[in-house]
C-alpha cells in the first residue's frame, strides 16, 4: 500500500514533527516499503490468539502509598530546561493561537 | 604502574601460562601496583582518533574502588550517569545531564568499577550499524571501512579495540549482539528484567535491556552477574535469585540437548556463515552434547512484528523530546508563537532521520483506523513467537543459530534503504520478542571479517547459555586471533 502524502502529513502532525516538502514524499516512499513488508503479518491466522501481554508473565507490581523525599533540589531538577523564569518552566503560549 | 595493552591484546586465557582473563590481568596490576589510568585514558583517546568511539571521557583518572570488578570501564551513551553528559547521540539532547544514575552504573560502582567514559551508538539505540550517530559513525577497528555494528557499535568497537576490559550495551532487537559479532567480541542480551532498566534511556520499553560485552565468556559471565537482580526502581525488573555465573558456566555440556532451529538457516543468511556455525555445532557434538533440529515457524514474522511493536513504543517513549523540560529547543526563536509550532520545529531540526521514521512509523501503526490491523495483531504474533520458544524449550536446552545473516558491511553499504538495514536484525530479534537470553560469541573468520554465533536459552536460563558458550570458546581459539 502506497502511503498517500496527505497521511504523511497527518502522522507528522499527530507526532508533532515539522517536515518539509521534498521529506514528505522521502518519508512516504520509506514508510510504503516497510509497511509493505510489515504486511506478510497479515498471513498469520490469529484468530483466538491473546495479546502478548507481560512477556515474563509479570502481574501489577504494588509499592507501598508512602511518601519519599527527593534528594535532588529543585535547582538540579530545574538545571536542563531550556527556558525558566522565577522557578518555573517556562512555554510558548498552549491556548488561543493554535495553528 | 603498568599498562601494555599490546600484552592485553595479544593474550588470551589459554596462551598464557597464569590461565587468566584480561579483567583478572587488570585485577592482578590493581592488586600488585596500579592500575595506570592515566594510560587507560590515553589509550582510549587514541582508540577514538582512529575509530570515533567515545561520546564523553573523564578529563582526569578517577578513582577504583574494591571489589570483583576494580576496573575501568566504558559505557553506552543512553545509560545515565551524573559524572558525565548522557546525549544518546541525537543532537535534542546535546550538553543533557542526568541528575541521577542508572542502576547499573551504581551496581558498578559498588563493584569497584570507574565508568571513565561514554560511548557511540546510532541515536537512540535505533540503528544497526552506528552511522545514525549525531556525532559520526563508529569505525569498526577489525577493518576500519567497514561498519561495527549497532546500535552498541561503541560499545563493541571499544572492547574490542582492546581498550576497556568490558563495556555495557543494550539491546533491544540486536544492539549488543549484532555488533559484539560484528567485531568479533562476546556480547550478551539477558532475559528481560534480569537486569534494571533504570536510567536506561526509553527506546522501546517493552524490548530493551541492558548487558555486557566483554573478550571472554567468563567476562561477561562475571559483569553479567554484578548488574543483574530487581531493582524497586524499575517494576519490570525480576525477582529471581541471580546465580553466581562464573562458576555455573564452567560445568561440562556433556549430554545437553542444543536445538538447531531451521528457520534461522538458508534464505537470507549467507551461505559462508551457515557453514562456519555447521562447523561450531560439529564442535559441540564432539564435546558430548546432543544435537536436534527443532522449529520455530512463526519466527519467520519476528522482524515484520518488531518493527510496529518497536516504533510503536518509539513513539510513545520520544515524545518526551519536546524542548520544554530538558534538552536542546527552538523555545527562544521569536519567529515561533505557538507551544504546538515549538514542539515541531524543535522536533524536526534536532531529531535525526531514522528516529522521525520510526516515530512516524509508530505513530501510524497506534493510530485511529490503523491500531487494529497493525499494533493489535503484532502484539498476537508476538504471542505465537513466544509460544514456540516455550514449546521447543520442552525439548531442547539452548538453541545454535547465526548471530547475523552477513558479516559487517561497509560503511554507507546500506544507508538509502532502510528495510534493507533492518535485515541485519533478522536473527537477534526474535530473542527480544520471547523476552529470552542470548549471548554472541566469536566463530571463526570469513575474509578477516568475525562470523558471530548465537546461542539463546529459555526466560532466566543464562547459565545454560553462558555454559555452553564457555565450553565452544575454550575449545576453539577464535579469540586469539
Amino acid at each position: 500500500m502506497k502511503l498517500p502524502k496527505a497521511e504523511v502529513e497527518h502522522i507528522a502532525m499527530l507526532a508533532r514533527i515539522g517536515l518539509t516538502e521534498a521529506e514528505k514524499q522521502h518519508y512516504s516512499d520509506q514508510l510504503s516499503a516497510i509497511l509493505e513488508y510489515v504486511d506478510e503479518l497479515k498471513k498469520v491466522d490469529i484468530k483466538d490468539v491473546p495479546d502478548v501481554g507481560q512477556i515474563t508473565g509479570l502481574e501489577n507490581q504494588s509499592a507501598k502509598d508512602t511518601v519519599k523525599g527527593c534528594e535532588l533540589s529543585r535547582e538540579e531538577l530545574f538545571k536542563n530546561a531550556p527556558m525558566t523564569e522565577r522557578g518555573y518552566i517556562k512555554v510558548k503560549s498552549v491556548l488561543g493561537r493554535e495553528t | 604502574m603498568v599498562w601494555i595493552p599490546a600484552f592485553l591484546s595479544a593474550m588470551s586465557s589459554r596462551s598464557n601460562g597464569a590461565g587468566m582473563t584480561r579483567r583478572e590481568l587488570y585485577m592482578n596490576i590493581t592488586e600488585a601496583k596500579k592500575v595506570d589510568l592515566k594510560k587507560f585514558l590515553d589509550e582510549a583517546k587514541a582508540a577514538d582518533e582512529k575509530f570515533n568511539i567515545l561520546l564523553s571521557v573523564a578529563d582526569k583518572p578517577g578513582k577504583l574502588g574494591k571489589g570483583d570488578l576494580a576496573v575501568p570501564c566504558l559505557i553506552k551513551d543512553n545509560i545515565v550517569t551524573t559524572d558525565y553528559p548522557t546525549t544518546c547521540a541525537s543532537k535534542i539532547l546535546e550538553g543533557f545531564r542526568s541528575p541521577y544514575e542508572a542502576t547499573v552504573v551504581t551496581k558498578l560502582k559498588q563493584a569497584g568499577a570507574w565508568v571513565a567514559g561514554k560511548l557511540n551508538l546510532d541515536e537512540f539505540a535505533m540503528g544497526s550499524s552506528t552511522e545514525n550517530s549525531a556525532f559520526g559513525a563508529t569505525k569498526n577497528p577489525i577493518d576500519s571501512t567497514r561498519v561495527p555494528g549497532g546500535s552498541s557499535g561503541g560499545s563493541a568497537a571499544a572492547v574490542a579495540a582492546g581498550v576497556t576490559p568490558f563495556s555495557l550495551g543494550s539491546d533491544t532487537g540486536g544492539s549488543i549482539r549484532q555488533p559484539a559479532a560484528f567485531c568479533g567480541v562476546v556480547g550478551m542480551k539477558p532475559t528481560y528484567g534480569r537486569v534494571s532498566r533504570y536510567g536506561l534511556v526509553a527506546m522501546a520499553s517493552s524490548l530493551d535491556q541492558i548487558g555486557p560485552l566483554t573478550t571472554t565468556v567468563e567476562d561477561c559471565a562475571l559483569v553479567l552477574k554484578i548488574i543483574s537482580g530487581k531493582d524497586p526502581l524499575d517494576a519490570t525488573s525480576l525477582d529471581a535469585p541471580v546465580p553466581d555465573y562464573v562458576s555455573e558456566m564452567k560445568k561440562d555440556i556433556k549430554g545437553l540437548n542444543i536445538g538447531v532451529p531451521k528457520e534461522f538457516f538458508g534464505e537470507g543468511v549467507d551461505r559462508a556463515i551457515e557453514e562456519k556455525v555447521q562447523v561450531a555445532i560439529k564442535e559441540l557434538e564432539k564435546l558430548g552434547a546432543k544435537i536436534k533440529e527443532v522449529s520455530l515457524p512463526n519466527s519467520r514474522y519476528a522482524l515484520a512484528t518488531y518493527y510496529i511493536i518497536q516504533p510503536a513504543e518509539v513513539s510513545a517513549n520520544l515524545a518526551r523530546y519536546d524542548g520544554v523540560k530538558y534538552g536542546v529547543s527552538e523555545g527562544k526563536n521569536e519567529q515561533i508563537e505557538t507551544i504546538e509550532e515549538m514542539y515541531r520545529q524543535t522536533r524536526a531540526k534536532y531529531l535525526g532521520d531514522e528516529v522521525k521514521r520510526r516515530i512516524m512509523l509508530g505513530t501510524y501503526a497506534t493510530s485511529a483506523g490503523f491500531r487494529d490491523a497493525y499494533y493489535d495483531r503484532a502484539r498476537k504474533v508476538a504471542t505465537l513467537i513466544k509460544q514456540d520458544f516455550d514449546k521447543v524449550f520442552k525439548e531442547v536446552d539452548v538453541l545454535i543459530t547465526p548471530t547475523t545473516p552477513t558479516v559487517a558491511f561497509k560503511l554507507g553499504e546500506n544507508t538509502t534503504d532502510p528495510l534493507k538495514m533492518y535485515m541485519s536484525d533478522l536473527l537477534t530479534v526474535p530473542a527480544n520478542i520471547a523476552g529470552i537470553p542470548a549471548i554472541s560469541i566469536p566463530c571463526d573468520k570469513i575474509d578477516g571479517l568475525p562470523v558471530g554465533l548465537q546461542i539463546m536459552g529459555p526466560q532466566l536460563g543464562e547459565s545454560k547459555v553462558l555454559q555452553v558458550a564457555y565450553a565452544y570458546e575454550q575449545s576453539t581459539d577464535w579469540r586469539q586471533q
